[in-house]
């Protein structure tokens, strides 16, 4: 067994390495931004909404939690456009990683909206708290709290999951190596540096979400 | 061009057998390993802890898709010619050891010290303290998350298809290049999937439930 290793041609091509990082973290960052917001919505219909709309959201999540991202993928790219919907392999990615996240952040939310006591808003309102102070501080700081270790560690598995959207050919990280393996054939040099990036932006995430956590929402509670 | 018919539509659903053997290989062999993570994460030595630290830190901190290029790719260069079928068998038992090593490590943390102290002032050495204390209450906490994540090591495999092993997604891709119609084609892959992954979501929910009855009491 012997294989040289030739990286330079991987190394070379950087700038287009960085441009698919840059929209692997872009992909990520505003399918987080509007997963959260529906999914805020999604946990209100599921919490207080009319027992038509409950029933839509859990049919909703059920469908995305036991299927995988790959076939949501492929029924966005390919599906809906068969019935007149066209768009590019870069929308349906987002749109999927959104309708994804969506779900999983909708149980999170509930559950987070669950954990504060009712006699915790009594109090806050008996002590003549304003409604907007009650709901900022009492409500949605130590819900933020209790929720915050299970959403940044979904994000980052949505990062990790995006990969998955090379396969529409969308412009991510793992399309430009795809692409660049079509070219160079160093298959097994691209995908190292590429986990690696992966592996790195990990790393960094979790780094800055930790630091945010101790500086934010690093304060004693009752348990 | 072709209609989408009964015979393209049994060659999506008989494709799950394939989804089911790759799955049961990826937890059987998961689950081996995972159990060796589990226990070197929790071992004494501090060189056997950080080495399982890495393992699952590179493997939950890189996409499974990656993961399964990099066995399907890797292996001509360390002169192993693998198909497919193995290669995605590899990075799955792989990736599932990562994940289910994680998730036992705090079932096997959640025993208090107590016990550990005890088995050992009862002079058990470690593969009876482990095997005849800890493990067996271990594993009571374990088993709903260990059903939860089975649902994860299904959907995983849908990735094989990207490799070209022709499991669920890949028949689902065949069949739709044929009869183009994707719409049709892809409900019916998602169904497939929903009716292997639904019973094992409720099962998970139904053990988490009883387990937290238990422990309200």
């Amino acid at each position: 067994m012997h294989y040289d290793f030739q990286f330079y041609q991987v190394f070379e091509a950087w700038p287009l390495l960085l441009r698919g990082t840059w929209i692997t973290i872009q992909l990520s960052l505003s399918a987080t931004a509007l997963g959260l917001a529906l999914a805020v919505v999604c946990a209100w219909a599921k919490t207080s909404g009319p027992a038509v709309l409950r029933w839509l959201v859990n049919a909703y999540i059920e469908l995305i939690r036991n299927t995988p991202f790959l076939v949501q993928l492929f029924f966005f790219f390919f599906a809906l456009p068969s019935i007149g919907l066209r768009w590019s392999a870069h929308s349906a990615a987002l749109v999927a990683m959104v309708v994804n996240l969506g779900a999983y952040a909708t149980e999170i939310i509930r559950a987070g909206i669950e954990s504060i006591p009712r006699g915790q808003v009594e109090a806050a309102l008996a002590l003549n708290l304003k409604r907007h102070q009650v709901f900022r501080f009492v409500i949605l700081k130590p819900a933020l709290k209790a929720i915050y270790p299970a959403l940044t560690s979904q994000f980052i598995l949505l990062m990790l999951s995006s990969a998955v959207v090379s396969a529409i050919s969308a412009d991510d990280l793992t399309s430009v190596a795809a692409n660049l393996q079509s070219q160079t054939f160093r298959s097994f040099e691209i995908y190292i540096v590429v986990a690696v990036v992966y592996l790195a932006l990990t790393l960094v995430f979790s780094a800055f979400f930790r630091l945010v956590y101790r500086r934010t929402l690093n304060y004693p509670d009752r348990r | 061009m072709r209609t989408f018919g009964i015979a393209d539509m049994w060659f999506i659903v008989e494709a799950a057998k394939w989804t089911v053997a790759l799955s049961l290989m990826a937890f059987i062999g998961g689950m081996l390993c995972g159990l060796v993570v589990a226990l070197a994460r929790t071992a004494e030595h501090r060189a056997i802890r950080a080495a399982a630290t890495a393992f699952v830190r590179l493997f939950q901190g890189t996409p499974l898709l990656l993961q399964l290029f990099l066995v399907f790719f890797g292996a001509p260069v360390l002169g192993l010619d693998l198909n497919p079928w193995l290669a995605a068998g590899i990075a799955l038992i792989l990736n599932t050891a990562a994940f289910l090593g994680e998730i036992w490590r705090g079932c096997i943390e959640a025993i208090p010290r107590g016990q550990w102290e005890a088995s050992q002032a009862l002079g058990l050495d470690y593969v009876s303290r482990m095997r005849d204390v800890i493990l067996p209450q271990a594993f009571r906490i374990a088993v709903p998350p260990t059903v939860g994540y089975l649902v994860q090591v299904v959907k995983g495999t849908s990735l094989a298809a990207i490799i070209g092993f022709t499991e669920i997604t890949r028949a689902g891709q065949i069949i739709n290049n044929a009869t183009f119609q994707p719409l049709y084609v892809f409900s019916l892959v998602a169904a497939t999937y929903f009716i292997l992954c639904w019973p094992l979501s409720l099962l998970a929910g139904y053990l988490e439930r009883r387990q937290a009855l238990a422990y309200a009491r």
